[in-house]
């Protein structure tokens, strides 16, 4: 994902999580608004930011991603009346864990987003990509991957991922 | 007609697994009546060459304890799976790390000056040991550490897991009726990949302690808080893995006072221990303040440590940023 480095500059793979009713909605009007930001962001809608599993965030730098966006309703709007407070304490508690295990904790970025604020969303997606672009690669488990891609020996976290679902 | 072949070995381990097997009383008569043990160094004389010279798949049952700290225990490791039918990662070292994956938080280099440069080291010298040493009789070796400590799945291919630090001897005497009841035919083996020697749930499932209120303000050391003997201790604000931990121990720990450190590992559909904690802890939490929300999580002094004592190297990370060593990884 993030190889090359000699002949393109760095592009930061990021993975977004949003939420059903307000920032999936926000991406949405971003979109159909015909504004442009940073292509660098795979968005995954969830019913709600507190379904939003830490070991989704886990994952997703274990597994490459160089930052994780995760994004809900504002505090007070949650469609699902006090969900996105969870997600905000889980985010505090997440920076932290993952400042010990060495992983920027400026990688994991908090938005609040409405259904109207496409712009904002657009806005801070492409302020994202460029601190994360700042920080550099993370490239996690970068050999282990590229083993597993290469097809040398079964791919540990791969076969954990088939048999197992992340369940709540 | 000969009895089944029984191994059991202990790589980067304490030791406690093995007393824990020996702590299973009269039943260990069974094993000796059931089992021809030919490979077991904490019990009996054998060399690795003995362990070489066995044909293919001609040990029955093999129980392995301790993570793969170096290239002994991954030579033994691939041996042992190689010469065995039934491969067990045995306790928690094995299924996922445990204390020695605690390493992993750290640089390998900052380990050895652990290990041989603090102050109650005598080490006058500042030696460390050499993978290969050049003698007048000719070159001796000792095991070459790796930089991440890894798992027994992350090294070979796993059939059982046997979680718990160390499996509780009543866990562990009800496996050993299980297989015997295999030998006999009376039973089956459960599918590959399964745990054995422990529940399907959680600790609190387990606990007798009372949940009353959800939510708390503060966060606190057991040893610094007069707590309740009855009611849960997350909800007094003691940091319990309780909510993310496999059954199997009945809930030892919360019901003796003291709160759940999880050596029985992630409970069933647990993909990331930590992470799991860290949804449970963070629903606690009662405040929707950022600035409260960090004043409550500085209560925490080492949450990576809390939530990873045992699971760190079987965890989606695997290992803090300063163990990776690049290209020095060595996978199955």
């Amino acid at each position: 994902m993030t190889d090359t480095p000699e002949t393109k500059p760095f592009e930061p793979t990021i993975i977004g999580f949003t939420c059903n009713w307000c920032s999936y909605r926000a991406a949405d009007m971003a979109g159909i608004s015909r504004m442009k930001y940073a292509p660098n962001i795979r968005l995954i809608r969830l019913m709600c930011s507190g379904r939003l599993d830490p070991t989704f965030v886990f994952k997703a730098f274990a597994d490459g991603a160089d930052g994780v966006l995760t994004s809900g309703c504002h505090p007070g709007d949650c469609h699902y009346v006090n969900q996105n407070y969870k997600t905000m304490r889980r985010y505090y508690l997440m920076r932290r864990v993952l400042a010990q295990m060495g992983i920027e904790p400026e990688r994991l970025k908090l938005l609040w987003a409405s259904a109207s604020e496409g712009q904002i969303f657009a806005d801070e997606v492409n302020k994202f990509v460029e601190e994360v672009r700042a920080l550099g690669p993370l490239n996690w488990n970068a050999d282990l991957r590229a083993q597993n891609a290469d097809g040398n020996g079964s791919s540990i976290l791969l076969d954990q991922l088939s048999t197992e679902e992340v369940s709540t | 007609m000969s009895k089944p072949k029984f191994a059991m070995y202990w790589a980067a381990s304490c030791g406690g697994c093995e007393i824990a097997v020996l702590n299973i009383h009269e039943k260990i008569l069974d094993v000796d009546a059931n089992f021809e043990v030919v490979f077991w160094p904490v019990a009996m004389d054998a060399k690795y060459k003995d362990v070489e010279e066995m044909e293919d798949d001609s040990i029955l049952l093999t129980l392995f304890n301790g993570g793969i700290r170096n290239d002994e225990n991954e030579h033994i490791a691939k041996l042992l799976r190689r010469k065995s039918k039934i491969m067990v990662a045995f306790g928690s070292c094995a299924c996922e790390g445990c204390i020695p994956g605690l390493a992993n938080f750290s640089a390998i280099e900052d380990v050895v000056d652990t290990a041989f440069s603090t102050i109650s080291t005598d080490n006058p010298e500042n030696l460390r040991p050499q993978p290969s040493y050049d003698m007048p009789e000719g070159t001796i070796h000792i095991p070459t550490l790796y930089p991440v400590l890894k798992t027994l799945d992350q090294v070979v291919d796993v059939d059982y897991y046997m979680p718990g630090c160390p499996p509780e001897s009543h866990q562990i005497a009800a496996v050993i009726d299980l297989v015997i009841e295999v030998l006999q035919g009376k039973a089956e083996l459960p599918p590959k990949g399964a745990t054995i020697g422990a529940g399907n749930s959680t600790v609190c499932d387990e606990c007798g302690r009372k949940r009353d209120v959800k939510t708390i303000k503060e966060f606190g050391r057991i040893q610094l808080i007069h707590a309740d003997p009855e009611l849960c201790l997350l909800e007094q604000g003691i940091p319990c893995n309780g909510p993310a931990t496999r059954s199997g121990c009945n809930a030892l720990c919360p019901s003796a006072g003291a709160q759940c450190i999880g050596c029985y590992g992630p409970a069933e559909g647990v993909l990331d221990y930590g992470a799991r904690l860290v949804a449970a802890f963070g629903s606690v939490i009662d405040s929707d303040n950022p600035e409260e929300i960090n004043r409550i999580l500085d209560g925490l002094v080492d949450p990576a440590g809390q939530f990873y004592r045992f699971n760190l190297a079987g965890s989606l990370l695997r290992a803090a940023k300063p163990a990776w060593k690049p290209g020095e990884y060595i996978g199955r």
